[in-house]
């Protein structure tokens, strides 16, 4: 996979005030890495990127071989940059069962895009993902932070699609 | 039918609120235990019989007791980072039942005697981590939480740390290490957490369900606990059922009920389906076939007894339509791509696992992968740290053993295919 890189990030003034309070927040320093991490993604578009580990480095004077560690180790962090609908299908076994893995298939071909790549107009990712706890809505799906489910294969992409314009 | 020890009131709107909770006598439990000696507390909770709803099953008032007798601070470690595929019970409780947890873990905490705690959510329960936020804030303006709580001189504190979607911490020490803000690996044991957990101190690490378990045992006491359930698994559990069945949802009924009668609660099988086999406690546990499952219920003991395990409690009912070949391959696919990789058995196992059932599935398999999935699996039985091998190497090993015939026609089928030309070689 090409490594993805980008010109310069800096966290916004409530950016930096979050992590100074998160840096005192816990017992150690370094529980305060991964809270920052969902902060650097929030404001960076939905990824984390090389340039994004460095500044955080020097904010919160913490090697960066330690906020690598736990970028690299968490899926909830993304190292590349996905649409502005993140569409995460589950397709663990009780999705699976109910179709999970054929509306994957199903919204990469209505959307023109491969699984866990960003669409042409940067709009939409769809990935799959292992079980969300939520099976009773099985197939289900997160999209972007909501839980949505049961799927259905005749209305999901519209249902996306409006979702979409509410972004 | 249903027991709702836990979830009685789970259909109150306002039950998720501080006010809507003490309405129906919440926190009362906790200004009575406050008045109580910690160490009854615990007494308490063992005599119950109350055991760990997260997997392992292990008895908590046992656990609580491994805790040293000094005057170090003491952590208690709530694991809301239910992973287990097929699993959804914690959420339930958490949006629909914050206070409830709350004070189940202030009851814990002043057993146990702690000041501080965490609740480990996963990070994709979003909507658990606001209501909880919210819960949180309550029981602080509330004095439930923070200085002289109910104006006793306990102190607690507790917050909430997010995870970041890894099924590794889920166990216990894992769960630790993602605390502390690494990756999250499991630790080699002993030290056990009770004695060297977080930031190497006495850390207790309870799952939502026994926490909340908590609250009523003691306001109606150890025999009304036991009263319930079965004599070596007493209470009520929830089973997240899921799967082949008409209504699949988390359903609460007492220990020991027949797994039959479950998947009736959840609306029974789909129109013209016959039952084919079922996973009883989470995929890490043996698979049951449609005969097993006429025998068995639900608790640690008679699962015990035919080879698996209760597990988290999440039942996946698996029907006729489904191949086995197939959810082999999902449940295999999935331990491969949690395991941590610092033991060399999991690490490479689970790979080789993945692979060997997705080769079988794409149409490439041979008889013999059958006893080399075999061969690996015990090969990754109880050489690890942790027992995420042992979960991936259970359901490969039970899946191949209970339904041979069905991967070996599987196979014979799909190579008799690949020499007639019909599928590519």
């Amino acid at each position: 996979m090409k490594k993805e890189t980008q010109k310069s990030f800096e966290l916004s003034a409530e950016g930096l005030a979050f992590v100074k309070k998160e840096l005192t927040r816990y017992e150690t320093k370094r529980s305060a890495i991964l809270p920052c991490l969902y902060r650097v993604q929030k404001e960076n578009g939905g990824w984390v990127s090389p340039e994004a580990v460095s500044h955080l480095s020097k904010v919160m004077d913490i090697p960066t071989a330690y906020i690598n560690e736990v970028l690299s180790f968490y899926t909830m962090y993304n190292k590349c940059p996905v649409g502005k609908l993140h569409i995460q299908v589950c397709c663990n076994l009780s999705c699976a069962m109910n179709g999970g893995r054929e509306l994957a298939e199903h919204l990469c071909r209505s959307f023109n895009v491969k699984e866990g790549e960003i669409s042409a107009n940067g709009e939409v990712t769809i990935s799959r993902v292992e079980c969300l706890g939520a099976c009773d809505i099985a197939p289900m799906a997160q999209v972007n932070e909501e839980y949505v489910g049961p799927l259905k294969k005749e209305t999901v992409v519209e249902q996306m699609k409006e979702l979409l314009k509410k972004q | 039918m249903e027991h709702k020890l836990l979830s009685e009131h789970y259909h109150e709107e306002e039950y998720r609120t501080l006010a809507g909770y003490k309405s129906f006598g919440g926190y009362k439990t906790l200004e009575s235990a406050l008045n109580k000696k910690p160490e009854e507390i615990i007494q308490q909770v063992r005599d119950s019989g109350l055991r760990g709803r997260g997997g392992a099953g292990f008895p908590t008032g046992v656990k609580w007791g491994f805790l040293p007798n000094n005057s170090e601070p003491r952590y208690l470690l709530c694991n809301a980072d239910e992973g287990e595929p097929g699993t959804f019970k914690d959420r339930l409780i958490m949006e629909r039942a914050p206070h409830q947890l709350i004070e189940g873990m202030l009851i814990s905490a002043w057993g146990i005697k702690s000041h501080k705690s965490y609740i480990y959510i996963r990070g994709e329960y979003q909507h658990c981590i606001r209501i909880m936020e919210e819960a949180l804030k309550e029981a602080y303006s509330a004095n439930y939480l923070g200085k002289n709580i109910c104006g006793t001189d306990f102190h607690h504190d507790m917050d909430i740390y997010i995870g970041a979607g890894a099924y590794i911490c889920g166990e216990e020490t894992g769960m630790i290490s993602s605390l502390e803000g690494k990756k999250g690996q499991p630790k080699l044991k002993p030290p056990f957490p009770a004695v060297k957990g977080y930031l190497e101190k006495p850390t207790i690490v309870n799952n939502v369900e026994t926490l909340a378990a908590v609250v009523p045992i003691i306001q109606d006491g150890v025999e009304a606990f036991r009263s319930i359930g079965t004599e070596k698994s007493p209470g009520t559990k929830f089973f997240s059922v899921s799967g082949c069945v008409k209504k699949p949802g988390n359903y609460e009924v007492p220990l020991g009920y027949p797994l039959m009668d479950l998947i009736e609660l959840a609306g029974g099988l789909r129109e013209g389906r016959a039952l084919k086999a079922v996973i009883p406690g989470g995929t890490s546990a043996p698979v049951l076939t449609a005969e097993e499952c006429e025998r068995a219920r639900m608790d640690f003991e008679s699962l015990a007894d035919l080879g698996s395990m209760l597990g988290s409690g999440s039942v996946i009912v698996i029907d006729d339509s489904c191949s086995m070949v197939d959810m082999l391959s999902v449940v295999e696919k999935f331990y491969h791509h949690e395991s941590c990789g610092q033991c060399t058995p999991c690490r490479e196992g689970t790979g080789w696992l993945s692979k060997v059932v997705d080769d079988i599935l794409a149409g490439q398999g041979r008889i013999q992968d059958l006893n080399l999935i075999l061969g690996i699996s015990e090969n990754m039985m109880g050489k690890t740290i942790c027992a995420l091998s042992d979960a991936a190497a259970l359901p490969a090993i039970s899946f191949v053993t209970k339904f041979r015939e069905e991967f070996e026609i599987y196979i014979r089928k799909t190579l008799a295919q690949r020499k007639s030309g019909v599928l590519s070689a």
